[in-house]
């Protein structure tokens, strides 16, 4: 139980979970602490080097979640930004926004930027291919930061509490913008993942993750297949157990090594800015810099 | 290469019996290599010692009888691994002589699936069927969902099993015998509906396949293990369906101490020491109550 001993991975090095959530003392949920707390007791016993992370507002307890309003999601970042600064590598921040508060959200960016965050979060208050997001993505060129972008599998009709994307939304949007890299969400976080690995193939500024608590058998091999072990990258959202069981899983993609760790960190190292997990990946090989892998 | 594909042999028959597997293909889309030969390689890979295995088409067909032929066909030659438990549908003529057949070619289990029969809670010939599995020691395995609700096929009309339709198996009414039932499929909150439901007596003969529950950071693995105990909690591999790896990694990321999950607002538990791979129910621990329940009868 939460000993390393038993968490045998036949993969070794930098780990870094480009998909994380904590929870702030202004939420509704009296066991906040405990829950960040469970998330990073759960990532050392995996090994997890890095939880890029962010916090959507008050989780609903002042405003949606998805549709945060500028209040709740400036203090969300604010804690965000404290609680990474106040654990060193082992937590980074992206800085989540609101589209539909265009000012709003260009100024999170700017003063997150400047306090350390290395991307920026969208969740669902906007479609992606919506204009409004054009502000947006400007700025995460601006900044070389990559965004992260909530995404509905196939989405067939409107869910509840949000305006979900789909791959074919962020398509639009990446077309527009193929200089930032697009960070596409939780590959098994619910919805058809088989629509989405068409919907955006042909966009390589379209990077995904694979977190979520879907572990369908047959989603990463098809993923590897249609768009590359250089546009996959692990992560584990809100659950690390569905998490670990795909790291587990990853040896018996055929994927090679190098495949595997670039979906562990190496593609992270390629698309947040120069030298953010330099120092995370020294202390596993000794040195910085991205590992050999396939082509982008 | 596919997951699951490229296991070798070299397990042992005294690894834990997997309680949710299947053979065959899935409907709504593609599964790699779902046959038992590869199966039998996953569950040694994997550290089972063999597998209660259904088939996978015959959920979706109307008349399960030649889906149960295919199945004791296909396991034959690895009877000793794969151990076959048939549909028995209840509202079909006949059904008895279907338990029966199951009960001679030794099943442990007979699996149901009344979402997709529109059987809903308490209807007279699930609890007919309940009765009979109780007598006969066999288990009732109820997968609850295949899928999450939000990626389904858009004619996949089948619901959930309502937690009301496995308090109905498993709750005793008068002199009629329940029977031991294995809930797959379910999360947290159905599994709780369903245990917090039943007298003490009911709850012994009630087992929840883990495999849909979420771990870390919700922890709620953890909270099921802290409040009904490692021994309702049931091993699975949900080949072909699901990564096979979801029961070790849920264990694995137990945390050492409860108060490591406990809420503020939660009552004080009994401390008890972390649970083992061990210590958790499987195809044999059920079995072994599904007699124990048909010797009381006698």
């Amino acid at each position: 139980m939460t000993n390393p001993a038993t968490l045998l991975m036949a993969d070794q090095g930098p780990l870094i979970d480009v998909h994380a959530h904590f929870h702030t003392p202004w939420t509704n949920r009296s066991d906040w602490a405990r829950y960040n707390a469970s998330r990073l007791r759960a990532g050392d016993a995996m090994g997890v080097d890095v939880h890029v992370a962010s916090v959507l507002g008050s989780w609903g307890y002042h405003s949606p979640t998805y549709f945060a309003s500028p209040e709740d999601q400036t203090q969300a970042n604010r804690w965000m930004l404290e609680f990474a600064a106040s654990q060193g590598d082992r937590v980074r921040a992206w800085v989540a926004v609101n589209p539909n508060f265009t000012a709003h959200a260009e100024a999170e960016i700017t003063a997150g930027m400047a306090q350390g965050a290395i991307g920026i979060k969208l969740a669902a208050g906007r479609r992606a291919d919506d204009p409004l997001l054009d502000a947006i993505a400007e700025q995460a060129a601006a900044h070389g930061v990559p965004i992260l972008q909530h995404i509905w599998q196939d989405r067939r009709r409107d869910w509840p509490n949000q305006d979900a994307s789909n791959g074919l939304d962020l398509a639009r949007l990446a077309a527009r913008h193929p200089t930032v890299t697009f960070l596409l969400a939780h590959l098994g976080g619910g919805g058809d993942w088989a629509h989405t690995l068409p919907a955006v193939a042909d966009f390589p500024n379209i990077v995904m993750d694979l977190s979520g608590s879907g572990i369908d058998r047959g989603m990463i091999d098809e993923a590897l297949r249609v768009v590359g072990a250089s546009r996959l990258l692990w992560a584990a959202d809100l659950t690390l157990c569905t998490g670990l069981t795909k790291l587990r899983a990853l040896p018996y993609t055929g994927a090679s090594a190098s495949e595997r760790a670039a979906m562990r960190y190496g593609n992270a190292v390629r698309i947040f800015p120069p030298g953010t997990f330099d120092r995370v990946v020294a202390r596993h090989t000794g040195m910085a810099g991205t590992p050999r892998m396939g082509a982008a | 290469m596919t997951i699951g594909e490229t296991g070798t042999p070299g397990g042992t028959t005294a690894g834990p019996i997997d309680g949710t597997a299947w053979i065959g293909g899935y409907p709504y889309r593609e599964l790699p290599h779902p046959d038992p030969e590869v199966l039998v390689r996953v569950l040694a890979r994997e550290g089972f010692g063999g597998a209660w295995v259904g088939h996978l088409p015959g959920a979706f067909h109307r008349d399960p009888a030649p889906s149960n032929r295919h199945l004791y066909e296909a396991v034959a030659p690895f009877r000793a691994v794969l151990h076959p438990t048939p549909i028995v549908r209840p509202d079909w003529p006949h059904w008895e002589r279907t338990l029966q057949e199951a009960v001679d070619r030794g099943a442990p289990a007979i699996r149901i699936y009344p979402g997709l029969w529109g059987l809903g809670p308490r209807h007279p010939a699930l609890t007919e069927l309940a009765e009979g599995c109780a007598r006969a020691g066999v288990v009732v395995h109820v997968t609850m969902r295949f899928e999450d609700l939000r990626q389904r096929h858009p004619i996949d009309g089948g619901s959930d099993v309502l937690a009301a339709t496995v308090r109905g198996l498993v709750r005793r009414e008068g002199a009629s015998p329940r029977p031991v039932v294995l809930v797959a499929g379910a999360g947290r909150e159905v599994i709780e509906e369903i245990h917090w439901g039943l007298t003490p007596e009911e709850q012994g003969r009630a087992f929840y396949d883990f495999h849909w529950v979420w771990g870390p950071p919700e922890d709620h693995f953890a909270h099921l293990v802290r409040t009904l105990g490692p021994e309702r909690l049931a091993l699975s591999s949900w080949w072909p369906l699901r990564l096979t790896q979801q029961s070790r990694a849920l264990i694995d990321l137990l945390p050492a101490a409860a108060a490591e999950t406990a809420a503020e607002t939660a009552v004080e538990m009994p401390e008890r020491a972390p649970p083992t791979f061990a210590d958790f129910a499987d195809g044999r621990r059920m079995v072994a109550r599904a007699a124990a329940v048909a010797q009381s009868l006698t």
